[in-house]
């Protein structure tokens, strides 16, 4: 079956993320983070922050729910049992701190063949509860096979 | 203490060994429980060695490293841009390596890579950081 390179992704309304203190803690811990800003309140107001701050990969909690149903809609085709992550990029902005209420969008950038895979390329964009930019991802995933 | 680094210098070398548990943690901390990252028998009956990292893991530790010039701070990175490859294996120790590419006033922009012995993990890592 030829793969199907004309998927217009465009999204839905977007899902929102509530960022919490022990979510960040456990995502710093999990990396071995340590630089208190993301564990303590106190130092991370000391440091000029809100609240306590999440890691900037971070963006992977709060963007990848939106990316689900990018990926699963029957409009893309893409076969989610053959898929790696070939390659990511985020962009940072706004930091996101433990409140924010973080709502990201999700759009199909591009759907490729190449070497007999399929290169599907997805955007994320996540802006906080004040409309601020906080992360832009791209997401880069390969489907063996095709 | 921010570090002064010009073109050419390298970061400072990251080496972490994650632990048999580690893809667990990750997987309850980022959401993905993809089978692959957290079930041994089922990473081996689709063909892979044993249960893999998350690939997004790695790409943390990138970042890590990465903001360690910046002395951790989660302001100074403003740009990453990783190609994952080789596949990463709990138990076995990951070294971030990255050099200088260009640094200009404050910004500095940093090529990484991250390894596990002979395989990289990730590559072609640009990381854009505000010093």
């Amino acid at each position: 079956m030829p793969l199907k390179t004309d998927a217009v992704w465009e999204g839905m309304a977007g899902s929102t993320y509530q960022v919490g203190r022990e979510k960040i803690k456990e995502y710093a811990n999990a990396l071995g983070i340590d630089n208190p800003v993301h564990h303590d309140v106190e130092a991370a107001r000391a440091a000029g922050f809100r609240d306590v701050v999440a890691p900037p990969m971070f963006a992977v909690v709060y963007s990848s729910p939106a990316m689900a149903p990018a990926i699963l809609d029957p409009e893309v085709e893409l076969n989610f049992a053959a898929m790696v992550h070939g390659g990511q990029e985020f962009a940072w902005d706004e930091p996101a701190c433990s409140g924010d209420e973080i709502t990201t969008s999700t759009r199909c950038l591009s759907i490729e063949e190449k070497d007999g895979k399929g290169f599907y390329v997805f955007e994320t964009n996540s802006v906080n509860q004040d409309g601020a930019q906080v992360a832009r991802g791209t997401w880069t995933l390969i489907v063996r096979g095709v | 203490m921010r570090m002064a680094l010009n073109e050419g210098e390298q970061i400072p070398e990251l080496r972490v060994t994650p632990d048999k548990y580690l893809p667990h943690r990750y997987a309850g901390a980022s959401g993905d429980f993809n089978p692959i990252h957290i079930d041994d028998e089922f990473a081996k009956m689709v063909g892979l060695p044993r249960n893999i990292l998350h690939g997004l893991y790695s790409m943390g530790l990138v970042a890590k490293a990465n903001a360690a010039i910046a002395d951790g701070d989660p302001r100074a990175l403003k740009r990453l841009s990783v190609q994952m490859r080789g596949m990463g294996v709990p138990e076995q120790e990951i070294v971030v390596t990255g050099t200088v590419k260009s640094s200009d006033g404050g910004r500095v922009v940093v090529d990484t890579v991250a390894a596990q012995g002979e395989t990289a993990l990730i590559k072609n890592a640009e990381a854009e950081l505000e010093v």
